[in-house]
């Protein structure tokens, strides 16, 4: 590994972008978020969906993982997105949005919602003010380690899915039933799909 | 302005679930429904991808990419019930999909 990499590691949690870069993100993902699940009309909704999947994307790029990112961009933003706007052009999109947009129980909903936000951020401010763990005496969140290296993070993980000099890699098998289940899938989605079985 | 640590991580990714629920538990739409959880499995990728980081090691990051064939799953299989169902009663109204109440 070249000294300059070597640099770039060490330069602490965000050298990929700065701490603006991650707040303006943040404030990107979780307004196109709210717009998600607040618009009428239903491909406004899911315009707003790929801008939060892209800004996750590059969330992914500041954490040193940018097969993950790719993989969201490709899989998530081009194919899954495109099956979503396909199926809103084959319902009937104008019934709806006339209709009433929210059911009959959306106070319970959103106070049960806000509920689950609460515990998340208590849970979390709980863990900051704990620092460490009351049993093993390991910080909670501890300093990242330094050791992800961005330039070989594609290998790394094909070596953990295929395995790397002849041996199997650490999660072949589960990538093995993963692509069962993507074969189990497209035969639902065709099946459901077809007029008459 | 401070460094970013898995923290603040660990909060946008809570935003973004707890969104995802409100549009689970409120919406009428199957189509934003659908959606909806999309955005809840991005918030755990988004977790899991900060650990990764945090531990220095690959294993959050594998477990989301299974994350997202899983999603893909989801999703075709959802959108195909969700086609099959409006074939049959011409509508996307969560309110309407009764047919095994009795």
């Amino acid at each position: 590994m070249n000294p300059a990499m070597n640099a770039g590691l060490n330069a602490g949690m965000a050298p990929v972008g700065t701490p603006w870069f991650f707040y303006v993100l943040a404030g990107l993902a979780v307004a196109s978020g709210l717009a998600v699940i607040t618009r009428r009309n239903a491909v406004h909704s899911a315009l707003a969906l790929i801008v939060t999947l892209l800004s996750v994307a590059c969330f992914y790029l500041m954490l040193y993982a940018p097969f993950v990112a790719g993989v969201q961009i490709i899989v998530y933003a081009g194919g899954i997105m495109v099956l979503f706007l396909f199926v809103i052009m084959l319902v009937n999109i104008e019934r709806s949005s006339k209709d009433r947009q929210f059911n009959r129980m959306w106070p319970v909903g959103l106070a049960a919602a806000c509920a689950l936000l609460a515990l998340f951020l208590g849970a979390l401010a709980k863990g900051k003010a704990l620092l460490n763990d009351p049993i093993t005496g390991k910080a909670l969140w501890p300093d990242p380690v330094n050791k992800l290296a961005e330039s070989s993070n594609t290998q790394q993980v094909a070596a953990m899915l295929y395995g790397d000099g002849g041996r199997m890699g650490e999660y072949t098998f589960a990538f093995e039933i993963a692509s069962l289940l993507l074969l189990v899938a497209i035969l639902g989605a065709v099946i459901m799909t077809k007029k008459k079985i | 302005m401070a460094e970013i640590t898995t923290l603040h991580y660990l909060v946008v990714a809570a935003a973004l679930f707890v969104l995802g629920v409100i549009g689970v538990l409120t919406r009428r739409n199957v189509v934003i429904v659908l959606m909806s959880i999309e955005l809840i499995l991005n918030a755990v990728n988004l977790n899991l991808v900060a650990f990764s980081r945090m531990w220095g090691n690959l294993h959050g990051q594998l477990f989301s990419i299974f994350i997202v064939v899983d999603a893909a799953a989801e999703a075709a299989v959802g959108l195909g019930i969700l086609i099959a169902f409006f074939r049959n009663k011409e509508t996307i109204n969560v309110d309407e999909i009764d047919l095994l109440k009795w």
